[in-house]
């Protein structure tokens, strides 16, 4: 069973005590002796671990579970995690399921900030969980799901839309002419959507935006930055990039955004998405003005 | 898997703390543009019920600026529109994309401006009202 509700563990030296009887006085006195030898010792224990308060890291986590009754409402678990140099939030969340709460659930796979599974809000800020320094936060830290998606349960959102949107711009390479042989791109060219091809798709560009948030419909910074990057690619011809404009300048495509940055500010892979939005805006100007 | 749990809009605003320079630059603009949407309206309207004749609008003005409060209030409609203007310039050079690296530098340029710009004219408004 893994959508355990989790078990406070404290609790059950407390229900101990409740139940001594006054015959039992003498054998719970020596119980109560060996309790307090052990909690010196496993004092003794964990401050070695913790040697200082930087070696360990407190965590409060967004738990939500439709299908358990006890977490049908939202609540912060706290998760005290042993902290080693270098370690991630996702290492983080990741000892907490497998030391303490096994039931506790998010996206993940790379761990190396390739996959895009594990953006989460983090501190207040959309963050890839695996890119991001525990050392870089202030305490406690506190996760939650990407904000503007339904929560599925705890961590982890439903990404649907994102990727309806993402398909929505047909994020492929497509021309209308027959290539002969290879089709090779200049190096200019390449350059110049470099940084738009780093998508990974993890939607913390179209969590951050509020626009986002009040337009369903809106494309959202990912699907804008990932329409540029065939938008600008010169060899799927003028014929195609007409079709994609067309696409971009709907009246929920590049025209929504307001220049607010959150998603360039987000995005863990750099990408400049306000630019190239912007970019896009002034193509699309200059698509339909053509006096000159 | 048929519920999921919407935390709706109030996140957004709640979490004003955690705003960064561009999206607190697109508040104040949004802000300051219908404030003086909102001005203009008054404007017109506190005038042109003063139109009766020359006595009547100067006594109109007159009362008006000898108020305190409206002698602070201009301090704050000029604070609204320059900043309006300084960021609306911002925003065409982000239209532009010139600069688009130094978006929040030019925001708070815009603020200080904006600043150092009402400091220096509060003696001229409320010159007389005292
Ligand atoms: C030199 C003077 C001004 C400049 C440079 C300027 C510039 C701008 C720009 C660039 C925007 C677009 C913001 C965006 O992209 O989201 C804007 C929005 C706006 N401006 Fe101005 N503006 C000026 C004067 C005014 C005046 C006098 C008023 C009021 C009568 C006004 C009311 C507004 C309003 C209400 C908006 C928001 C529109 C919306 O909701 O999208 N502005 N301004
Ligand atoms: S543009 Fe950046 S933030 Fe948006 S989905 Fe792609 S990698 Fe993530
Ligand atoms: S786990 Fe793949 S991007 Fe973080």
């Amino acid at each position: 069973m893994s959508t355990q509700v989790p078990e406070q563990v404290e609790e059950e030296s407390s229900a101990d005590a409740e139940q001594q009887s006054a015959a039992q006085q003498s054998r719970m006195e020596k119980k109560r002796q060996n309790a307090a030898a052990r909690e010196s010792q496993e004092q003794a224990e964990a401050e070695e671990k913790a040697s200082s308060e930087e070696d360990t890291y407190l965590l409060k986590v967004f738990r939500y579970d439709p299908e358990v009754a006890g977490k049908q409402e939202p609540r912060f678990d706290d998760f005290h995690v042993p902290y080693h140099k270098g370690m991630t939030v996702l290492d983080a969340l990741m000892y907490a399921r497998d030391h303490y709460d096994s039931s506790l659930t998010f996206r993940h796979s790379c761990r190396q900030a390739i996959c895009g599974s594990d953006a989460m809000f983090v501190n207040g800020r959309q963050r890839l969980s695996c890119k991001t320094q525990l050392s870089d936060l202030e305490e406690p830290v506190r996760v939650e799901p990407l904000p503007h998606q339904e929560v599925v349960k705890d961590l982890v959102v439903d990404m649907e839309h994102f990727y309806d949107q993402m398909e929505a711009v047909e994020p492929y390479f497509q021309t209308n002419d027959l290539p002969e042989g290879e089709q090779l791109q200049s190096r200019e060219n390449r350059e110049k959507i470099k940084m738009s091809t780093r998508c990974i798709w993890c939607g913390a560009c179209m969590s951050s935006c509020n626009i986002a948030a009040g337009d369903n419909q809106y494309l959202g910074p990912a699907a804008i930055n990932k329409a540029y990057r065939f938008t600008m690619d010169e060899r799927e011809g003028e014929e195609m990039k007409q079709h994609r404009l067309e696409i971009l300048e709907q009246e929920h495509g590049v025209w929504r955004c307001q220049t607010q940055f959150s998603c360039t500010e987000v995005c863990p892979k750099d990408i400049p998405l306000t630019e190239h939005i912007q970019e896009l805006k002034r193509e699309a100007v200059k698509n339909n003005l053509k006096f000159w | 898997m048929s519920q999921s749990y919407n935390r709706g809009l109030i996140e957004d605003f709640g979490r004003w703390r955690e705003f960064s320079a561009g999206m607190w630059a697109w508040i104040f603009h949004k802000f300051t543009g219908w404030v003086l949407v909102g001005y203009l309206f008054t404007h017109i309207a506190v005038l042109s019920t003063a139109l009766t004749g020359a006595a009547a609008y100067t006594e109109t003005i007159q009362t008006l600026e000898s108020l305190l409060v409206v002698r602070l209030l201009e301090v704050g409609l000029l604070a609204v529109a320059v900043f309006h203007i300084l960021n609306g310039l911002r925003l065409l050079l982000v239209d532009l994309g010139v600069g688009l690296h130094a978006q929040d530098k030019s925001f708070y340029a815009s603020l200080a401006l904006t600043g150092a710009i009402v400091v220096a004219s509060v003696p001229t408004f409320v010159a007389g009202v005292f």
